[in-house]
């Protein structure tokens, strides 16, 4: 496809001419998806356009609720990363009590309590979600390309996968004494003493879990070596960073300021305070979407869309703080050859980055004596408004509140990690959709294309509901009236079925 | 009256604020709560907002598995069955299905799974912030009547007579 063709992607003028394809909802995406791809007469693609059903309601599921009862009540919106909404909103209600410091005990067993998120998330989505399409291809096989053509093929890494996101599961039920819904977080610290006992049971397998790590960030490594051209064209795009790093400009997850880069690696701002995010963030909205487009202000809404997540978060990152990630970084970011490092498939080996740092981190603070402390709780001048802002698995989570005189929240406002990589995923789906779809007839492999670059973004799409009978894969081509086309279904067993309309 | 029984695990799960979607963990507090009362039974309550892989882990040496969740389509007020492993379209989302879990639990650690079960409760809204509905409050009084005899008996020859008993009040 030439330039000026790709770049009528978005840009078609007489889109009412198009035929469009729906592919909905994504597998291995958390939640539901569409895609939407437009193509004319000659099944050339037009338009690709990625639709989420957003988090709405979820601002008025918060609306009247005392700001105490927050990071409970926020862990219910979202199945996949509850300890990422439980902690934003705690640094949020931190404010609401005026504790700007937290004692270095409630600081260390919160971000022991992140860091088990951090490790369970990415450990799942390497392990489970996505080392399928990279260890099989994206054209192989539905019936080997799913975890348990993993484990049939790789069954030592297999059973790693299992084992870390067991691990991480462990330090939260540890921390908040349940594995979901529990509470640790409360406002200005956190409500439980860290044991000797707990220590011992989690410090009995870190050693293992490092080194399982360790392997992790090789494996992705050489998965991404192995196919450079692949791994580097794959979706592959330009674009902005937006991370928390520490004051030096270190790798940081838990706390922090705002740094925000260019696509070659420039400043465009840095050690923002997360409570002015707002001066420097705004949201688009887009008649086609119900999730809203986040950009840098001074960039405008056209240029300064960006990306976060692990991606984002390596390329921002002067260190990481622990030796091994720190290693593994230097490699990773010699492929950018002095530059951010751009490629879609790079999120893979960036997120074993973090699978590593986190597992260095939770070695850490097992031993450091901090964690045993029983001060746990500070307060402060109280406030009407509180912002949290935190490193989710899948990027930047920012948390902000507002309440009356009686602690009751009067206005919330959430954006959410997919949220910031929005124009991001359309981008990717776009590149695919121009590189591998037009003009060819549509295949399970073919359309799995796609959903291997939005899922590289591994985004959460909110849907904590599962309810059985509520995940089949169906893909529609309609016209520009709306009228069906074709039909490609995607049965209970991985097969395919076309259906004539 | 109990009789003596295998280990059971028993999984409740579902988002407790999107409606019908508490039926599972609810039925589970209602389980724990019964148990408190009954420590001489073996169950391991495990709750979640779904399943995946790690609750493959929770199966090891247990000699029943029992997963309780809503469920948009089953017939009212519940349905009780029989599952084997399975490797069906669920390993390509983020929430497995009961059958997918014991699959990955006979592939990483090689044993057979133990007989499994589920109990499945009709809900009919399923949207955030929404409590759970009066025809969902139904179905969990109607599920709990069940369960609680499924745990006083907790053998899977029982059960599977009281599969066949279910069925034939569903014929």
């Amino acid at each position: 496809m030439s330039p000026s063709a790709r770049l009528q992607l978005e840009t078609a003028s007489h889109p009412e001419a198009l035929k469009r394809t729906v592919i909905e909802p994504l597998t291995r995406v958390e939640g539901h998806g569409k895609v939407t791809l437009l193509m004319d007469d000659e099944d050339h693609v037009r338009q690709a356009r990625l639709h989420i059903v957003e988090f709405r309601g979820f601002e008025k599921f918060i609306q009247g609720r005392p700001y105490w009862e927050v990071p409970v009540l926020v862990q219910r919106l979202c199945g996949i990363c509850p300890v990422s909404h439980h902690l934003a909103a705690a640094k949020a209600v931190d404010m609401l009590v005026g504790a700007r410091q937290l004692t270095p005990t409630a600081d260390k067993l919160r971000r022991l309590l992140h860091y088990g998120q951090i490790l369970q998330s990415h450990a799942l989505h390497f392990f489970h979600l996505s080392s399928p399409d990279l260890l099989f291809g994206f054209d192989a096989d539905v019936a080997t390309r799913n975890i348990i053509g993993v484990i049939a093929a790789h069954p030592d890494l297999a059973v790693q996968g299992v084992k870390l996101r067991k691990y991480g599961q462990e330090v939260i039920r540890v921390l908040s004494g349940k594995r979901i819904h529990g509470v640790f977080a409360i406002p200005g610290g956190v409500n439980k003493a860290f044991s000797r006992e707990d220590r011992e049971y989690l410090a009995k397998d870190i050693d293992q879990v490092v080194a399982w790590s360790r392997g992790a960030v090789e494996i992705a490594r050489s998965l991404y070596m192995g196919k450079l051209e692949t791994s580097e064209s794959f979706g592959a795009f330009r674009s902005n960073f937006l991370s928390l790093t520490t004051p030096k400009g270190d790798f940081e997850l838990y706390d922090g300021a705002l740094r925000a880069r260019d696509d070659k690696g420039q400043t465009i701002f840095d050690q923002v305070d997360c409570a002015h995010y707002l001066r420097y963030l705004h949201e688009e909205v887009k008649s086609w979407s119900y999730m809203k487009f986040p950009f840098i202000v001074s960039l405008g809404n056209d240029e300064g869309w960006y990306r976060v997540g692990p991606l984002a978060r390596i390329n921002n990152a002067e260190r990481m703080p622990t030796p091994l990630a720190e290693e593994a970084r230097k490699i990773f970011m010699a492929m950018g050859k002095g530059e951010p490092v751009h490629a879609t498939l790079a999120y893979h080996w960036a997120r074993m980055i973090e699978l590593l740092y986190a597992a260095e981190a939770i070695q850490g603070l097992l031993s450091d004596a901090d964690i045993f402390g029983t001060d746990l709780m500070i307060k402060g001048e109280p406030a009407l408004e509180g912002i949290g802002v935190i490193e989710a698995p899948r990027g930047t989570l920012f948390h902000h509140y507002k309440v009356d005189e009686t602690g009751a929240i009067v206005k919330a406002n959430l954006i959410v990690s997919t949220t910031n990589n929005n124009t991001a995923m359309n981008t990717a789906v776009r590149e695919v959709a121009a590189q591998y779809l037009d003009g060819k007839k549509l295949t399970e492999g073919l359309l799995n294309h796609i959903e291997v670059a939005i899922r590289a973004y591994d985004p959460c799409l909110s849907c904590a509901t599962h309810a059985l009978g509520k995940m089949p894969l169906q893909v529609e081509l309609l016209d520009a009236a709306g009228q069906l086309v074709d039909r490609l279904v995607k049965g209970t067993d991985g097969e395919l079925s076309g259906e004539a309309v | 009256m109990t009789f003596p029984a295998g280990s059971v695990v028993l999984f409740g799960y579902g988002n407790p604020s999107r409606g019908d979607d508490a039926l599972g963990p609810l039925l589970l507090e209602r389980a724990e709560a019964w148990l408190g009362e009954h420590p001489e039974l073996k169950v391991t309550p495990v709750a979640d907002f779904q399943l995946q892989i790690e609750h493959a882990e929770d199966l090891r040496d247990q000699d029943l598995a029992l997963f309780l969740d809503a469920d948009a389509s089953c017939p009212a007020p519940f349905a009780f069955r029989r599952i084997r492993p399975i490797q069906d379209d669920s390993y390509s989302t983020h929430a497995l299905s009961p059958g997918a879990v014991l699959h990955v639990f006979e592939r990483i650690s090689g044993q057979a799974a133990p007989p499994a079960f589920t109990l499945s409760l009709r809900g009919v809204d399923f949207e955030l912030g929404q409590p759970l509905s009066e025809f969902a409050a139904q179905h969990l009084e109607a599920a709990w009547s069940l369960l609680e005899g499924l745990l006083r008996d907790a053998r899977s020859e029982a059960w599977t007579l009281r599969l066949h008993a279910v069925e034939e009040r569903h014929a």
